[in-house]
């Protein structure tokens, strides 16, 4: 555990050295926030009564969404990792006594959280001292926000479990921009990260609640701001907390199979 | 002709300390060290020479000639070849110069090589007549007949070396940059390289100026020798000259160049 | 312009060295662009008009944006990405040719994967010209033709922007994405939407809106005067202060070497 610990260390230092990066990162998120905001509240004033949420919980889920962008970006890749795949590199970590799955999971969230400490603070803040509706306010109750930390949690390892899984496919496949792109699409729609996901027809939304992508940023955004309460709120945990569950095995079995195969072949 | 007389050449550089705020500081509040490239370089050469010019990384080498080659501008001093100004008529002046930098390529990465030199044609607007001319001479000495066809990529760099010093010479251009020519190459290689520029230096009488850290290009090229050092030229000479600054006779060019280095303090 | 030309034939025999990667990526192009339109569908669905803009209406604008955007990333490629040029030292092989120093830019990439979001931009007009209400006559397809040709001139000024500011620092350029990527995201509904503030900001400090907006008004009817056909001749004027900087930006490289 410890040596995953120091990895993780190094990875997240690394990451944080990025602030100009983290600067620009940071003004483009308030612009998309702004224009997100913007956006719908000219589609709350087409009709008000077709709104799916309150307005504030809107605001709160589009800031929440611009400060964690970098936990819950599905389309972000580590172009280290496909690359050590396909030039056969990889050798290299199979000779240190680490389990790789746990290792690239480490180094996953180790980035996103990197990225995501640095862009949150100044955005949450600032937000704060918007006017309402249009800024972030506090949950509703305390049991909104316990529930809240841990569906972000939740949701940040099942984003982390999910990309282990399409890496772990590109060992199984010649060339991996086409399983990326797919994954990448899909999972950015199916999320919410286009719209969030109460604006979809309802008939949609009655399945796409279900699927896993559904319990990545979608659940703790909601769950903030209250949108979600009530005996819907342990559903959408236990689901998450199953999605979670059911990836990692998928994942872990798949590296398993993955390796023996590498071994046979000779790398 | 070349004929440089006077040039300096100071970089600056923003110093700026490690960290966030130093970092917005330096937007509006910015600190420059000021380091000298280039200080008073004067020579001439002549058309048709060979001159190899040396010296420690660092000493200035690349910056004189990409203000040869026009890239850059120098802070003072004159610069006349072919009576042009390489930084002030920069597209009439091109067109007469060929460049090979050894650590970069000029050729495209994915197609033949022959489609890069039809490219550069049109780049260099080339007649036709003169283009096949040029290509059949240049494919005859480099022995390009089985590689031209083939993607760059797919070139070993000894092979991809030959291919983009006749790249820099299907313009028939008066004189020729190498920069490095031979970094990387293996011996065969190396002796090819080499045995051309001396073939077509003579039937072209094209100058050629050469930067290279390996001493037996220059033994093998060249009889006189620029060597610079903290942007200044230290000795103007042949060969000889330099072997002679150094007493002990049974050293190795290389060791010659090293104690010259030392007694330089560069 | 025989020149440019033969570029072209050598970044289509590079496409031709890598067929599946080039088709992988042109599908790429097209599901991104895919889920922005999705957005839109879906939103319209539910509230069915925007400040009064239909469905129909909303994807002319979009795919009038999507259209410019694409066409201006397939051919100024060379200048989005010409912070690669400068660290590979490409830039110093071009300052010794010959030739003008833009067209050999323009030359030096292309991105024709691209054509996927340029299908689905003339897939969308081809739904949305017949439905979106507008009376087609002659002064409505030249105003629709102008739109686009001020959109591509438009991104191709703030592509030369990017690139002349790289002469300065490659720092935190990714700023510069809330214009482009902001634009072609936020152009896929009529700009007016989003309030006056940015409608202004649109107009007179990087002009969106003279492309997008102003002359949209004039084809879908709101506004009659034909002065608004010929705006987004008028939004390639911010081309001239972009060359400007570009301009300077190239003697400053060529006074510090950097």
């Amino acid at each position: 555990m410890k040596k995953y610990l120091s990895f993780f260390r190094m990875r997240f230092i690394h990451g944080l050295q990025y602030r100009s990066a983290a600067l620009a990162g940071v003004i483009t998120q308030f612009t998309w926030g702004f224009m997100e905001i913007l956006l719908f509240r000219a589609f709350y004033e087409a009709d008000p009564s077709a709104f799916p949420m309150e307005f504030s919980a809107l605001s709160c889920y589009i800031w929440l969404q611009q400060a964690f962008l970098a936990l819950y970006m599905t389309w972000f890749w580590e172009e280290d990792i496909f690359r050590s795949i396909r030039d056969g590199s990889i050798c290299y970590e199979l000779c240190r006594p680490l389990n790789l799955y746990n290792l690239w999971f480490t180094r996953t969230i180790a980035i996103r959280l990197s990225k995501a400490v640095l862009r949150c603070m100044p955005i949450l803040l600032v937000t704060a001292f918007f006017p309402k509706p249009y800024g972030m306010s506090l949950p509703p109750t305390p049991v909104a926000a316990g529930c809240f930390l841990v569906s972000m949690i939740l949701g940040t390892c099942l984003v982390a479990s999910f990309n282990m899984i399409i890496y772990i496919v590109s060992f199984f496949t010649i060339s991996d921009t086409g399983i990326r792109m797919v994954a990448s699409n899909l999972s950015e729609f199916l999320c919410g990260a286009v719209i969030p996901l109460p604006f979809l027809p309802d008939r949609w939304l009655s399945v796409i609640q279900f699927l896993p992508f559904a319990s990545m940023n979608n659940a703790p955004f909601r769950i903030y701001s209250g949108d979600i309460h009530g005996s819907e709120l342990i559903m959408v945990i236990g689901l998450q907390l199953f999605w979670l569950i059911v990836f990692l095995v998928i994942g872990k079995a798949m590296m398993h199979r993955a390796l023996k195969q590498v071994v046979v072949q000779g790398g | 002709m070349i004929q440089v007389e006077h040039l300096c050449k100071t970089f600056r550089v923003a110093r700026r300390n490690a960290g966030f705020y130093s970092a917005i500081q330096s937007l509006w509040n910015r600190q420059y060290d000021q380091i000298p490239a280039l200080n008073d370089i004067s020579f001439s050469i002549a058309d048709g020479e060979m001159v190899g010019y040396i010296g420690p990384n660092g000493a200035g080498k690349s910056s004189t000639i990409k203000i040869l080659s026009g890239i850059l501008t120098p802070d003072s001093g004159t610069c006349q070849i072919n009576g042009r100004t390489p930084w002030k008529e920069r597209k009439a002046y091109v067109k007469e110069i060929g460049v090979v930098f050894g650590q970069r390529s000029q050729l495209w990465w994915d197609v033949p090589v022959i489609d890069s030199f039809e490219l550069l044609r049109d780049i260099y607007s080339v007649p036709a007549v003169n283009y096949h001319h040029m290509l059949e001479e240049l494919v005859s000495l480099l022995n390009l007949e089985q590689i031209i066809k083939t993607p760059t990529r797919q070139l070993s760099l000894g092979q991809r070396m030959r291919c983009e010093i006749a790249a820099a010479l299907l313009h028939e251009p008066k004189i020729l940059f190498l920069d490095e020519p031979t970094i990387g190459l293996d011996a065969v290689s190396k002796l090819a390289v080499r045995s051309f520029i001396r073939k077509f230096n003579q039937s072209h009488q094209t100058t050629v100026i050469l930067t290279t850290h390996d001493m037996q290009d220059i033994e093998a090229l060249t009889n006189r020798i620029l060597l610079i050092g903290k942007g200044r030229i230290l000795m103007d000479g042949t060969l000889d000259t330099m072997k002679q600054m150094v007493p002990d006779t049974d050293a190795s060019l290389d060791e010659i160049v090293a104690k010259l280095y030392q007694t330089y303090h560069i | 312009m025989k020149l440019y030309f033969h570029y072209f034939t050598i970044h289509l025999k590079t496409i031709m060295q890598y067929k599946a990667s080039f088709f992988l990526s042109t599908i790429g192009q097209f599901l991104v662009s895919f889920n922005v339109f999705l957005g839109v569908y879906f939103m319209l669905e539910r509230f069915h008009q925007v400040k009064g803009f239909t469905y129909s209406q909303c994807l002319l604008c979009f795919s009038t944006v999507l259209l410019s955007f694409s066409l201006a990333e397939c051919f100024f490629r060379g200048f989005d990405s010409f912070s690669f040029l400068i660290q590979k030292g490409e830039f110093d092989q071009i300052l010794v040719r010959p030739r003008s120093l833009i067209l050999q830019i323009l030359g030096s990439r292309m991105e024709f994967s691209r054509i996927g979001r340029m299908i689905q931009a003339i897939v969308i007009f081809g739904y949305a010209i017949p439905t979106s209400g507008v009376i087609w006559n002659l002064s409505k397809i030249f105003t629709l033709i102008f739109m686009i040709i001020g959109g591509v001139i438009t991104f191709a000024s703030l592509f030369l922007l990017y690139a002349s500011l790289c002469f300065f620092t490659v720092e935190s350029l990714e700023f510069m994405n809330i214009f482009t990527d902001g634009a072609r995201e936020y152009g896929k509904y009529p700009i007016g939407i989003y309030g006056k503030t940015v409608l202004r900001i649109c107009t007179y400090i990087v002009p969106f809106a003279l492309f997008q907006y102003y002359p949209f008004l004039y084809l879908i009817g709101q506004i009659q005067k034909p002065i608004f056909m010929i705006l987004p001749l008028l939004s390639c004027c911010f081309f001239l202060p972009c060359f400007l900087l570009w301009r300077f930006g190239v003697r400053r490289y060529q006074s510090t070497g950097s």
